[in-house]
Formats: structure tokens, C-alpha cells, sequence
């Protein structure tokens, strides 16, 4: 320890290095270790338990030649159209946010946070009380008109409808950062010197927000493609996203491998995405600015 | 003001607001309402209002101990996570040094990873060592998502962190301790309170994690997601509705504190 105005600057105790070394630790037994052995474990012969095995490939050949990939492309899929959904929905709101709701912007994101500490199962639950025959939409509707029309639940919309739904605040707070980037007078600017409201919106604000919106993509597309409660509870396993598949390898079939090597290659995309998105941005201006 | 935004901007801005606020509580709304009903099965309109579920429901040992679990779980990993979380804020956000860049991106995989196959990864490595699940496991698994939140909720605190006001305390003669108790904390403390609020809700909340890794204790997330697959009861909205409830007066009361310890010492200064 540094004794009065000496602040230590010998490399290996740097005081950012030293901060540093209690979280990288944890990280180190508890993410790095853990994703080794789930790629140990996906070369382990099929349904073995243990890590003492030679390794083999089996597991993945049984992949490829299964029908795997149509779990990877719903999955895919459905992950793109939520990304999208969910920037147009939050655009608007983000602006909002940071530029015309004021003083009420703060009491807003709280109520807008607020959700993400419910887990995602019980808010699901709620829409199926909502949609579900006898339930609060349809039930309503009977009760006022008489009328029965087929409800809408376990269809492939109604999952896209839940994923919007769970992943909505991970989209709207890093475009909110984002478009809080934007100086005011540089907006300003272009429309004194005659850009349209569209010409200003396209040439400046989102180039200058670009930032924010990308990252909330990319974690509302991360945490979509890994989704699995939403096909679920809402779809009734209408579709099986590769999640699913993943659990049922673990559970069920007791094929811990081949669940291991489902993981591997639902990592290396999620991986491979993450960290060429995340190399091109500084995160201190990014997270700096307020 | 926002002179550039006209008023029927402004206006439908606010509707928009008004109507995604309506769609994130909608279901909510709808468990407090299977929540309110007398009957054993759901129908709406509700024929029947009352609390007798909220009775049953409450006073079951089974709850009790769910409640417990939970409540023992987020706490632990609230009060590692703050002070793990907080060394990180320091040395993501305050400190320039060599690998500064490269932890930053560190930090963040675990949040841009999905959670269900963390917590696989989690159970097949905890089975490797050969450690029984229980809910200490969960508490290790949650603090791997928690704390790189947690660092990030108090970096943004750190960047705007005036660094000369430490360099100023080591001048006047102040001890490493007396700066860090008299100065860092002090000024940071509004983001490591806010670090805490999200590490306590983020724990109580969570599901994917726990699944994997709680082995025969139960959360309460897990065991009403056990019940939903099971069938309607009306057990499932009632602790649904609690815990929203529980989660939305601290969160709300939590930063009523902030807000008036700001005033407070807005108005000293």
C-alpha cells in the first residue's frame, strides 16, 4: 500500500490494472472456464457425463445431418424481424427521451425499467391471460358484442409479438444514449441552413447516433437469438428455436454432448457478431457523454 | 427550449410514450386482475371479486421459503456485486492504463450472451468439479451477469468523476482511506446505489440462470414457472403481482432517497 502522496506506478500494481484483477478473476472461473467446458463437452462421445473421454466429432456430424437448422433459422429469423420491430417502435420514444420529454424523462425511464426485474416467464403469462379464449381481450369482446373470434396465441407472430415485448427496454436505452450524442447545434444548424425535417433526421441525427442504435440492436439480436420462453409460453411450441432444442438435448434426451455442441455453434454466431461490432466503437464516448 | 420540435410532434411523441407504457403494463395489469378473482379458473369478466387467493397464497410455508431463497440469493449477490462492481467502474471509467480497452470489451460479453446457455455452460462446469448445486451455485451464476451490469451502471457515475478532486484530497494530506471514504464514495454514491438497486432486482428477477443452477432449492421465478407449465393457479398471479409490486416500490422508493438527498445537498451547497 501507498503510504501518503506516493501513488504506486509500478506496472503490476496500477491502480487501474489492480481494480481491474477482482472482476477478470471472477470472470475467468465463471465465463471463460465454463464456456471451455461446454466446448470440452460438445466433443464427448453422445450421452456420456463425464469429460474423460477422447474426443470426437460425432456430435457434430449428427447435426449437420439432423434438421437442426431449421431451429437455427426460426431462430435467425425471428431474432432479425424483433430487431427491426423493436428499432422502429423505439426510435420515436428515444427521441422523446432525450429531447422533448424534459424534466418527465426520468420519471419515464424508471416506469420503462421497471420490467426488465420481473422475469420474462411472468410477463408472457400475463398476454396469455390477455389473449387466451375467456380471457381479458376475448372475453371482453364477448361480453360487449357477443362476439367468439379464434384466439391468436401459439402462432409464430405471437412470438415475434413476445420477443418485442421482453426485449424492448435493452433496444430503447442504448438508442437513447445514442441519440443523446446528437448535438443539439448541430441539428440546429442544418435546419438554418435548410435541410428538411427528413433531410436532417437521415444526414445528420442518425449518422451521429448510429452508435447507440447498432448496440441496441446487436444486444436485443444476441439475447433474441438465445431466446426461448417466448416460443414457449406464447408460441406453444408452434416453432422450436434452437434454444429449445439446446434445453431438450440437456433435459429430456439426457444428451448432454450434443446439447454441448448445439451451444458451440450458437456461441460462435453470437460471438463472431459481438465482438466485430463491439471492436469498432469507443466505449467512452459512447457511455462518457451525458 | 426544444424550439425545433412542433407542438403536434411533441404531442404525438407523447401518445407514443403513453401507448408503449400501456403495452409494457398490459399483462401486468391482467395478472392483478386473475389475481383478484374468487374463482379457481380464470374467466373474465371476473364474476367474483376477493382476496381469498392472496390469502392462500401468502400463508403457505412453500411460498415462505421461496421468498426466502430468493430474497437470500439477491442480497449476497447485491452486496458482492457492488464492491466487485465498483473496483471495475474504476478502472473501466477513471484509470487509463494498458489493457483498459480490451477489459472494456471483456466486461461486456457476459451482458451480449445469451443466459440460457450460460447457464448450461455454468451447470456443465460446476459438474465438473464435482460441486453440488444448490442456491450458493446460483448466486455464483448470477453474480457472472450481475456484477458486468453492476460496473457499468456506476462507470457512467465515474465518467463524470472529477479525478483532480482525489489528486486534490492526497495534496491536502489525506490518507488512501480518508480519500476514498471521504471523497470517492461520497461522490459516487448515487451510481453505486443505483448499482445496487439493479444488481438486488436483477437477481430477484431472474430465471434462466436459476434454472440451470439452483439444483433442489427454488426461486421464485423458477417455481412460478414450474406452476405456469403446469396448469392455471391462481397461485401464479398472486405472487406474480407481489413480487411486480415489490420490485416496482423499490425501485421507485429507491430513487425517491436519491432524489431528495440531491435536493438536500443542492441546497446546503
Amino acid at each position: 500500500m501507498a503510504t501518503g502522496l506516493v501513488v504506486p506506478r509500478s506496472p503490476v500494481l496500477a491502480p487501474g490494472r489492480r481494480h481491474a484483477l477482482p472482476l477478470l478473476l471472477l470472470l475467468l472461473i465463471g465465463f471463460l472456464a465454463p464456456l471451455l467446458a461446454i466446448l470440452w463437452f460438445s466433443v464427448m462421445p453422445p450421452r456420456s457425463f463425464t469429460l474423460w473421454h477422447p474426443p470426437t466429432f460425432e456430435n457434430y456430424r449428427t447435426i449437420l445431418a439432423e434438421t437442426f437448422y431449421q431451429s437455427a433459422l426460426w431462430s435467425l429469423g425471428l431474432a432479425t424481424v424483433t430487431v427491426v420491430l423493436l428499432a422502429l417502435i423505439c426510435y420515436p420514444l428515444a427521441y422523446g427521451l432525450s429531447r422533448v420529454f424534459g424534466r418527465w424523462a426520468n420519471l419515464l425511464t424508471l416506469f420503462l425499467v421497471l420490467p426488465l426485474f420481473v422475469s420474462e416467464n411472468l410477463r408472457l403469462y400475463g398476454w396469455i391471460l390477455f389473449f387466451i379464449k375467456g380471457g381479458v381481450l376475448l372475453g371482453g369482446l364477448k361480453a360487449m358484442t357477443g362476439l367468439q373470434p379464434e384466439s391468436w396465441l401459439f402462432t409464430p407472430g405471437m412470438i415475434v409479438f413476445g420477443m418485442v415485448y421482453v426485449y424492448l427496454p435493452f433496444m430503447l436505452f442504448p438508442m437513447t444514449l445514442g441519440v443523446s450524442m446528437v448535438p443539439r447545434e448541430t441539428t440546429e444548424a442544418a435546419a438554418d441552413l435548410g435541410a428538411s425535417r427528413w433531410q436532417v433526421f437521415r444526414e445528420v441525427e442518425l449518422p451521429l447516433a448510429m452508435p447507440g442504435i447498432i448496440i441496441g440492436c446487436l444486444l436485443t439480436f444476441v439475447l433474441a437469438v438465445g431466446a426461448i420462453a417466448e416460443a414457449k409460453v406464447l408460441g406453444g411450441q408452434s416453432v422450436i428455436p434452437i434454444a429449445h432444442d439446446i434445453e431438450i438435448a440437456f433435459t429430456y434426451a439426457q444428451n448432454w454432448p450434443l446439447g454441448a455442441a448445439l451451444s458451440v455453434l450458437l456461441m460462435i454466431v453470437v460471438g463472431a457478431l459481438v465482438l466485430t461490432v463491439l471492436r469498432r466503437f469507443d466505449l467512452d464516448r459512447i457511455l462518457g457523454r451525458r | 427550449m426544444t424550439g425545433r420540435t412542433s407542438r403536434t410532434m411533441r404531442s404525438l411523441l407523447w401518445l407514443w410514450a403513453a401507448a408503449i407504457l400501456l403495452f409494457l403494463y398490459l399483462p401486468t395489469i391482467c395478472g392483478a386482475i386473475a389475481s383478484l378473482g374468487t374463482s379457481r379458473y380464470f374467466t373474465f369478466p371476473v364474476p367474483k371479486w376477493g382476496l381469498s387467493w392472496y390469502e392462500k397464497t401468502l400463508n403457505s410455508f412453500e411460498i415462505h421459503a421461496l421468498l426466502k431463497t430468493s430474497v437470500t440469493i439477491a442480497l449476497i449477490v447485491t452486496a458482492i456485486s457492488v464492491v466487485i462492481g465498483f473496483m471495475g467502474a474504476l478502472a473501466f471509467a477513471r484509470y487509463s492504463w494498458a489493457g483498459r480497452s480490451l477489459f472494456q470489451r471483456i466486461v461486456l460479453l457476459p451482458i451480449f450472451f445469451p443466459q440460457s446457455v450460460l447457464g448450461l455452460a455454468l451447470l456443465l462446469w460446476f459438474n465438473a468439479l464435482g460441486l453440488n448445486l444448490s442456491w450458493q451455485t446460483a448466486v455464483f451464476a448470477h453474480l457472472i451477469w450481475v456484477v458486468p451490469v453492476v460496473t457499468l451502471v456506476i462507470a457512467i457515475q465515474v465518467y463524470g468523476f472529477d479525478p483532480a478532486l482525489e489528486e486534490a484530497a492526497f495534496d491536502l494530506g489525506a490518507s488512501r482511506w480518508q480519500v476514498l471514504t471521504e471523497v470517492t464514495l461520497p461522490v459516487l454514491w448515487p451510481g453505486i446505489f443505483s448499482g445496487s438497486l439493479f444488481a438486488f432486482l436483477l437477481s430477484w428477477g431472474n430465471f434462466p440462470l436459476s434454472l440451470f443452477t439452483t439444483g433442489a432449492d427454488t426461486t421464485v421465478p423458477e417455481y412460478l414457472y414450474a406452476k405456469m407449465v403446469a396448469g392455471y393457479t391462481p397461485g401464479v398471479p398472486v405472487l406474480g403481482t407481489v413480487s411486480t409490486l415489490g420490485a416496482g416500490f423499490l425501485l421507485l422508493g429507491g430513487y425517491a432517497v436519491i432524489h431528495v438527498l440531491r435536493r438536500r445537498r443542492g441546497a446546503e451547497a
